[in-house]
């Protein structure tokens, strides 16, 4: 007997099955990739010390379980790891699952509003430009996207902070609040929100030049397109024409793009979170690699494995909506 | 127009020396309150200074927690300890603890803290103290405010009491007994009866800590509140101090360019000052598992090929002495200059490499050299950029084999998969501490910073172990000179360059950098401008 399930629900049953296999083949492959570099948490930790004895270290690695053979340690970690027990970071002596939770609400702020920002007014520019293709508009536009797809993150960052805190002294440099302002309330929000502005224009910018230039193109490569001449034979606006015809068939490899772009989100982004100072799971997963940080690493690389496949099944549903041609299957 | 441009230029100028004037009237009394912003470079997560011993975790809990003896520029003086004396066999060493200290809990601060301490973290988890405290047998506490140390084999007093200010942090006993001591809450969070009590632990943004209401020195501290932030980006760093949202930044927290350029920016002290008993030898270091490297002829030569004045004055911008073998002049009664030198002389340096069998081949080079730095900064990365560029004009070929820190331990001092080396030398107060594992031979494989170099000189390890057990302190020094003498003699290691660390500090903290290892210490007479 079959259960009378609708069409949408079995598709995403299969790809959840589909997924477990996946992560696990890609944390044990991050596991044998990650023992493969040199040194282990043991030396990262005396290295910031500025030195240790040989029986502290040795005590050290025992107490990390750091002396056990490799797949005896890949097993105790998969092991809690089918229980959702991410572990200990010997690097900030707290259980990983806390050390993630704490980065993870600075790294979706960020990334979410950077990428909103970076989506809308990237599709927006974008047709702008294609709709006056080789004018003055376009050419300013186009221009600008490519300054801001050429500049590197830090560059511009550091530029940013050097004008509007250190000689205008309007924006605070790095951080996510004021240390030591109790601020409460609203305030709290609006210091927040100041510490935010430099770091999410940063990125957003940066991220903007990539939907700019993909929607441009996309555009004019669908306004010539022999639908779009029969709707404009039959009479359609130029409006209706944009946003009905034009819009919704050019959207599909902006998606594509978005929702490549936001599997990376959990990564967050090393050099401007680095630069201002926040918090956030990029700087964190950088930290983990030098620290040899394992299970923090590990956990980091889980998170963002879900995301993945969440995302690439969200984008699927999202191509079905933009295209009735796409089917489920 | 122009005279009125003018007269504008004078009003400024008076003004600017008007305001110069009025802040040196209020550098006369202090002022209470504020809040010290302090900059740091990495973070160490443990903030326990009894079981991790690094001035990263000194920086502060230094404020938090106290030592029993600290250092000034007058000599050792007394903190949580009041009185020190040693029997005549150096077995006993006897302390009496201040009374009337509460930990910031409310407890009070007795021989059991030291005791404790003592035995369950100095002697077996602290690095580098568990190998100094080894011979430590027991501690008594004949009374709650007196405390026994008794070794199986003596105890040079100066050696403890070098020791004591980084390694003589007691923790609270009613707070560690009985738990998983390196799992103890506490060591994030720690509870100590410095003039700061720790407030919180965010991580990756700062730790802070308020005054200490109940502390022991009458009418102190003077801020209200002390926050250390971490910026790992150099440049954002400066940018920090510029706007002046961060006071001070120690330990070369900023790029030498910005040491430069705000040393000369009237808002700043920038200096080594402060950190008279924190200093680093860069170095270079040989496998003397390679034969060519083995003969004390090459590497003779290969000291006179670099140009250390060069090196100091470009790459430290002048902030270094050279060096005159393992022992640095903070080393103070330990310390000589009376040892063999080796000049920059490249042509000397050529002639001895030809005499010791190495003349130039067809490719070029007299031979090949694989070289790993240490990736300890800025200094370290560029000193062996310079000491590839020295070795080509002496006719070595010098690889340079770059890695993060764990690759570089690893590939030096468990592998020893190098010919050449270069990284920091820390010495931590007195010779017997961090220093002669460089030297002396037996050192367990794999240990970082000691002698993994294959390098084995029965005499020198003779003149370490009686140096180890000698009592007096005139005699113990001159058997430290004679080791220094011995090491340039003979250069298994070239300790090249002696650097202290770099300050950038704001002109509104006052009495900043008043004692040998200020950023370590307590801060309690440390005030700011408001």
């Amino acid at each position: 007997m079959k259960l009378p399930l609708p069409p949408i629900l079995i598709y995403a049953l299969r790809r959840v099955v589909q997924a477990v296999p996946v992560i696990i083949l890609i944390m044990i492959g991050t596991f044998l990739l990650l023992k493969l570099a040199p040194g282990d948490t043991v030396d990262a930790l005396v290295g910031d010390m500025g030195g240790a004895d040989a029986a502290f270290i040795a005590r050290l690695r025992a107490e990390y379980g750091l002396d056990q053979p490799i797949w005896v340690q890949l097993w105790r970690y998969m092991a809690k790891l089918a229980t959702f027990d991410f572990g200990w970071s010997f690097v900030y002596e707290q259980p990983v699952s806390t050390v993630l939770l704490d980065r993870l609400g600075t790294t979706l702020m960020l990334m979410a509003t950077s990428l909103s920002i970076a989506f809308t007014a990237g599709v927006v520019l974008g047709a702008i430009a294609a709709r006056r293709v080789y004018s003055a508009t376009d050419n300013i536009i186009s221009i600008l996207g490519l300054v801001f797809y050429a500049t590197p993150s830090f560059f511009l960052s550091l530029m940013m902070m050097y004008l509007f805190s250190v000689k205008l002294g309007w924006l605070p440099v790095g951080g996510i609040k004021t240390i030591a302002g109790f601020y409460t309330g609203w305030d709290h929000v609006i210091d927040v929100a100041k510490h935010l502005i430099m770091p999410t224009a940063a990125l957003s910018l940066i991220y903007l030049s990539f939907y700019l230039r993909l929607m441009r193109a996309s555009v004019l490569e669908v306004a010539d397109l022999d639908y779009v001449r029969t709707a404009r034979a039959k009479g359609a606006g130029e409006t209706r024409l944009m946003i009905h015809h034009i819009m919704r068939n050019a959207l599909l490899p902006v998606v594509t793009l978005l929702g490549l772009q936001f599997s990376t989100v959990l990564g967050g982004s090393v050099v401007v979170e680095t630069i201002f100072t926040l918090p956030g799971l990029g700087q964190l997963a950088y930290q983990s690699v030098v620290q040899r940080d394992m299970n923090t690493l590990m956990g980091i690389i889980f998170l963002c494995a879900l995301i993945v496949v969440v995302v690439n099944f969200l984008t699927d549903l999202l191509y079905a909506r933009l295209d009735s041609r796409i089917e489920l299957a | 127009m122009k005279q009125h441009l003018r007269s504008l230029g004078l009003a400024l100028a008076t003004a600017g020396a008007f305001g110069s004037a009025a802040t040196m009237a209020q550098a006369e009394d202090v002022q209470k309150g504020g809040t010290a912003v302090i900059h740091m470079i990495s973070e160490q997560r443990i903030l326990n200074p009894a079981l991790r011993a690094s001035t990263g975790v000194y920086n502060i809990t230094g404020k938090i927690m106290e030592p029993l003896i600290d250092k000034s520029y007058d000599g050792y003086v007394p903190v949580l300890a009041t009185e020190w004396s040693s029997s005549d066999d150096g077995l006993h060493i006897t302390l009496k603890l201040r009374d009337g200290v509460n930990w910031h809990d409310g407890k009070p601060f007795t021989c059991d803290d030291v005791a404790f301490s003592a035995i369950e973290l100095w002697k077996k988890l602290l690095n580098y103290s568990s190998a100094l405290q080894a011979n430590l047998e027991t501690v008594d506490c004949p009374d709650p405010h007196t405390a026994v140390f008794n070794y199986s084999k003596p105890m040079p007093m100066e050696l403890f009491l070098a020791a004591m200010p980084d390694l003589g942090h007691p923790v609270p006993k009613h707070l560690y007994e009985g738990t998983d001591i390196l799992k103890n809450k506490y060591n994030t969070a720690p509870v100590g009866t410095g003039p700061f009590k720790f407030v919180e632990y965010e991580r990756g943004q700062y730790v802070m800590a308020v005054k200490n209401e109940d502390y022991w020195r009458e009418g102190y501290p003077y801020l209200d509140r002390i926050v250390w932030r971490f910026i790992k980006d150099k440049s954002a760093a400066a940018a920090a101090l510029e706007a002046g949202e961060v006071q001070e930044s120690g330990f070369i927290g900023v790029s030498m360019a910005d040491v430069e350029r705000l040393s000369k920016d009237d808002r700043f002290d920038v200096g080594t000052k402060g950190y008279e008993n924190n200093v680093a030898h860069s170095t270079v270091e040989f496998n003397h598992r390679n034969p060519i490297l083995a003969d004390l002829k090459v590497r003779q030569a290969m000291y006179h090929g670099l140009d250390i004045d060069y090196a100091i004055k470009t790459i430290m911008r002048g902030y270094a002495k050279p060096g005159r073998g393992p022992i640095p002049t903070a080393g103070g009664a330990n310390y000589t200059d009376d040892v063999p030198t080796y000049a920059y002389d490249p042509e000397l340096a050529k002639k001895m490499l030809d005499e010791a069998g190495y003349p130039v081949k067809e490719d070029g080079y007299r031979f090949h050299l694989r070289h790993r730095p240490a990736p300890w900064g800025e200094y370290t990365q560029l000193w062996a950029e310079y000491y590839a560029q020295a070795m080509k004009e002496i006719g070595i070929d010098v690889e340079i084999l770059t890695n993060d820190a764990p690759g570089f331990l690893n590939g030096v001092y468990r592998d020893h998969d190098f010919d050449t080396a270069n990284g920091w030398h820390q010495f931590r107060s007195d010779p017997a501490v961090s220093t002669m594992v460089w030297l002396r031979s037996g050192q367990p494989e794999g240990t970082p910073w000691t002698n993994q170099f294959g390098w084995k000189d029965e005499e020198m390890d003779k003149m370490i172990d009686e140096a180890a057990s000698e009592l007096d302190p005139a005699k113990r020094a001159e058997m430290y000179h004679a080791i220094q003498r011995r090491e340039m003699e003979e250069l298994p290691v070239i300790f090249a360059i002696e650097h202290p660390f770099i300050s950038v500090t704001s002109k509104k903290l006052h009495n900043h950098h008043n004692t040998p290892r200020w950023n370590s210490s307590s801060w309690y007479d440390l005030w700011i401008e408001q």
